[in-house]
């Protein structure tokens, strides 16, 4: 599927891996064909204008909710992996908590085939468990075999101690890692949001940091006992990132992965008690906040994860114990990371790009330096462009973005997949 | 003011507001035919997600006496979750014409959700865990009755705080109003967090009781046993019920609360509940006077647009 | 007119500003004390006469006309007061809000009632008072007692006891105190009121 046509980068900041230089950059066949400044464009080339740009590997989100089978209509295959390109994004990592679950080769292969003709390459992640129902071990060979190489039960974290041990054992046989959300069901019980002082004052039942604690523990407890290869999804708590930056200095194989959410917004955020602010970890204090941002800046959490997560209006309509955790994120995860953090760009960089692709099992084809002869998975970012989040012009199916109206700083303004400039100037080719 | 979401959209002017209003309802409640035109061609709508025989039958009374219309959407919360959203169930009732929206929901927040949703006044019957303001009002009402002002009064709210609507918004407007707060309860019936809440908290009531002007019972629920937050109903009336025992512990003047409905030998021993001090009928009579002149301030007062 | 209702008429708030006075104290006192002689006169006395002031603004010259009746005959007239916000017809259309209690401690019917107010203008006030009077049973007769009539009725409702027939323009402000009668205009607006939106 290589794009024959030649395309020309020209006039950015080029920013990998491997450091930062001035240069043009020329795509043909799918592949970087050469990285130079000052080059002169080829007949018939497309050329991408990135004067005042950065040019750098596509993002990779290792946390996308896609819907697609069983909730088509909060987002499908195709509107999300168009929503992600607008992002910056040449992967995703479907999470596998679709109807019915991404939880045997079938059902993989079939989200795998509604990726081919996305504007998005589209990975997925298995479930752990059939069902997702933490009982039995999902057939994780026979999805490792199709290129699986992340698996979760993403919005259940595996419960039995037993069960994840012997998950973790299985696993590292494959060379596969997997990935938690870790909340201790039981001790979360009932909670719609963090518990404290705005559960308390608003009434709503809340769930302790701790929940999600005690399960991040006891999984490097078991990776400590296994050897195994855990990722912790969407770390939310000052405890949850001091445990995990603890079993790091320990030398254990764990990585993370915080939520643009978790060090944007804070519980006090709910006090409309607008659904929209809903979502699974709950917000958490302004403590947990700095904890998470230190998190980031130290290395402690790997990655920027969206956990984009597309309700319908209908699930968002109701009652605050009623409604669908979760909210948008692949459009706004880059300007957010970008204008909430305090980090130099090639960092933000490195958590949205380079160590998520390496997480995810993609360095071979995402997040690799930007030189001749590696696939042409690029975005183009504006780090200046000033915009205002329209829930209506966005590209996901779903509106359920918490941030309708703030006004955010970076953004992507050309992607490329495979060669293929599918983001022109913000706007989606196909 | 266009809504009654909570006590502090109110703040203490608007308590002693509604309460100086109150006093002329309280007038028209006594009278032979207790009934004035105010809200003639008005419609008021009950939607009541939650059973509330008492709530929902007071307000009710308090729109039927200003002569508005009022109709009744209950709805059980199982039904209601298979059907239409429940913005759609506002914005359909909202289109037939009406002028305010009762709202009673098991979950807190949802008179917030609704007041978004439609354009006319909504007030707040109690939601979830969170606000119960016109109890508040009402309960503030029937203690300045007794005492004049609440200003340095000593207020013991004895109970499932955790759980209690009816709390929350009494913490606000007692303490709005200079009133000073205890809460008593065991630390499973607290809420996880008091930061910003003005009160003092104790786990004895025998130590509270010889220096308040005011006990306010909760009502204890019997799944409180089950969910582990309590041993036994039986343990709790021990260390935590106003038995007789206790009763005679208060001041000579100091008066005993309780929103209702009562479980008599629970919270309340069943004789004390009947004793002269205890206000507990005097706040339902009060809180058809309050609920008419909340109604009345949020329909009458404001020009119509 | 009483301040809470100056406050609550277009212009809201807006301070009252007089321009000339057309009774003294020495006037009043005198009004007072020839509409009770023609009280006295009208009803052969004051037997089963009971006076109801206006809140807020006919219940201190209700009063007065008690005291003046009592001088006059030796006899303590039964007054009360009552409050015609909830009876009135402008609901919904500017801000009304119950001004004071309606006190009226004797059932009314059989009674001659004189309802006292100090200012008549457009006659809205006493049909929500005729309204309101209904609540405390069926006098045998209504009487109205003012002190100043500026005209402008509204409604067919005429007074039976006037101190003064004052003309004014639509836009005059007439306030009665217990000091005498002034005439001014409302001078500027007070801070803007919240009116309701998305209706």
């Amino acid at each position: 599927m290589p794009d024959r046509h030649p395309v020309l980068i020209r006039g950015g900041r080029v920013i990998d891996v491997t450091g930062e230089r001035v240069a043009d950059v020329l795509i043909d066949g799918g592949l970087v064909q050469a990285v130079e400044d000052g080059m002169s464009t080829p007949a018939g080339a497309t050329v991408l204008d990135a004067a005042g740009c950065i040019v750098a590997p596509g993002l990779v989100d290792l946390h996308t909710h896609l819907r697609q089978p069983g909730r088509e209509e909060a987002e499908t295959v195709e509107t999300g992996a168009r929503a992600a390109a607008l992002g910056g994004f040449t992967a995703v990592v479907a999470m596998p908590n679709t109807e019915p679950a991404l939880d045997s080769a079938a059902a993989v292969r079939e989200v795998l085939e509604l990726g081919v003709s996305a504007v998005c390459d589209v990975r997925v992640a298995g479930a752990i468990t059939r069902g997702r129902l933490g009982r039995e071990l999902a057939p994780l060979g026979e999805m490792a075999d199709l290129g699986v190489r992340l698996f979760t039960d993403d919005g259940d974290g595996v419960q039995d101690a037993r069960l994840m041990r012997r998950a973790l054992e299985y696993a590292s046989a494959l060379g596969v890692t997997l990935a938690q959300h870790c909340e201790d069901k039981v001790l979360a019980a009932g909670g719609h949001m963090h518990e404290g002082e705005w559960s308390s004052r608003l009434g709503v039942p809340g769930q302790p940091a701790e929940a999600e604690e005690l399960m991040v523990a006891r999984d490097i407890a078991l990776a400590r006992l296994t050897g195994g290869r855990v990722h912790f999804l969407h770390l939310s708590t000052a405890g949850s990132v001091a445990a995990v930056r603890a079993a790091k200095a320990e030398g254990l194989a764990v990585t993370a992965e915080a939520a643009p959410h978790h060090f944007t917004l804070t519980d006090a955020a709910v006090e409309g008690y607008d659904t929209l602010y809903k979502v699974n970890p709950p917000l958490r204090t302004a403590a947990d906040v700095v904890a998470v941002k230190a998190g980031l800046a130290d290395g402690t959490i790997d990655a920027i994860a969206t956990d984009h997560a597309p309700h319908a209006p209908e699930d968002k309509e109701v009652p605050f114990d009623q409604a669908r955790p979760g909210m948008l994120g692949l459009e706004t995860a880059l300007a957010l990371a970008l204008t909430e953090l305090d980090l130099p760009v090639a960092d933000v960089l490195a958590l949205l790009s380079w160590n998520p692709a390496r997480i995810a099992g993609l360095e071979s084809s995402h997040g690799g330096p930007v030189a001749e002869g590696r696939p042409a998975n690029l975005c183009v970012i504006d780090p200046a462009a000033t915009w205002v989040v329209d829930p209506d012009a966005l590209a996901s199916r779903a509106r359920n973005t918490p941030y309708a109206g703030r006004k955010l700083t970076g953004r992507a303004r050309h992607t490329v997949l495979r060669g293929e400039p599918v983001v022109v100037d913000g706007v989606a080719k196909r | 003011m266009k809504h009654l979401l909570s006590v502090a959209d109110l703040g203490a002017d608007g308590i002693e507001e509604v309460m100086r209003v109150t006093d002329s309802f309280v007038e028209v409640s006594e009278r032979a035919i207790p009934r004035v035109p105010a809200l003639r061609g008005r419609t008021v709508v009950s939607l009541f997600y939650e059973e509330s025989t008492r709530t929902r039958l007071s307000f009710e009374m308090a729109a039927k006496r200003l002569s508005a219309d009022t109709m009744n959407f209950s709805v059980s919360t199982s039904s209601a979750k298979k059907g239409e959203s429940l913005r759609d169930t506002c914005q359909t009732i909202e289109a037939m014409g009406i002028d305010a929206l009762v709202v009673r929901h098991s979950s807190a927040g949802v008179p917030w959700q609704v007041a978004s949703w439609v354009g006319c006044p909504v007030i707040n019957a109690g939601d979830g865990w969170h606000e119960h303001p016109t109890q508040a009002l009402l309960d503030c009402y029937t203690i300045r009755g007794r005492r004049g002002s609440l200003v340095g009064l000593r207020i013991a709210v004895v109970g499932d705080v955790k759980h209690s609507r009816v709390a929350r918004s009494g913490v606000l407007a007692f303490t709005m109003l200079g009133a000073e707060v205890t809460i008593v309860a065991p630390p499973t019936l607290l809420p996880p967090s008091l930061d910003g809440w003005p009160v003092e908290v104790s786990h004895d009531l025998d130590s509270v009781l010889a220096k308040v002007d005011v006990v306010y019972l909760l009502r204890m629920q019997a799944e409180r046993q089950s969910e582990a937050l309590l041993p036994s109903l039986r343990e709790y009336t021990a260390r935590y019920g106003l038995t007789r025992n206790r009763f005679d512990l208060l001041p000579d003047d100091a008066l005993v609360m309780h929103p209702g409905p009562i479980n008599r030998g629970v919270e309340i021993a069943a004789d004390v509940a009947d004793l002269p001090r205890s206000l507990i009928t005097r706040q339902v009579a009060n809180g058809v006077a309050v609920r008419m002149a909340v109604l009345f301030l949020l329909l009458g007062s404001e020009p119509r647009a | 007119m009483a301040e809470r209702e100056r406050a609550a008429t277009p212009p809201y708030g807006g301070v009252f500003s007089a321009r000339s006075r057309v009774m003294d104290a020495e006037d009043l006192r005198r009004a007072v004390t020839r509409i009770a002689h023609e009280i006295v006169e009208r009803n052969h006395g004051l037997d089963g006469v009971v006076l109801i002031g206006l809140q807020t603004g006919g219940v201190p010259l209700a009063g007065r006309l008690a005291e003046a009746l009592s001088r006059i005959e030796g006899v303590e007239v039964p007054t009360g007061s009552i409050d015609v916000a909830l009876y009135r017809d402008d609901i919904g259309l500017r801000p009304v809000i119950p001004e004071a209690v309606t006190d009226i401690s004797f059932d009314l019917t059989g009674l001659t009632v004189v309802l006292v107010d100090d200012v008549l203008f457009t006659g809205r006030t006493v049909r929500a008072a005729l309204d309101a009077l209904n609540a405390y049973g069926r006098p045998r007769a209504v009487q109205l007692a003012v002190m100043v009539d500026r005209g402008h009725r509204e409604l067919p409702i005429r007074p039976d006891y006037v101190g003064k027939n004052l003309p004014t323009r639509l836009d005059e402000i007439v306030d009665v105190r217990d000091d005498g009668v002034d005439v001014g205009e409302k001078r500027g607006t007070g801070p803007e009121r919240k009116t309701q939106s998305g209706r």
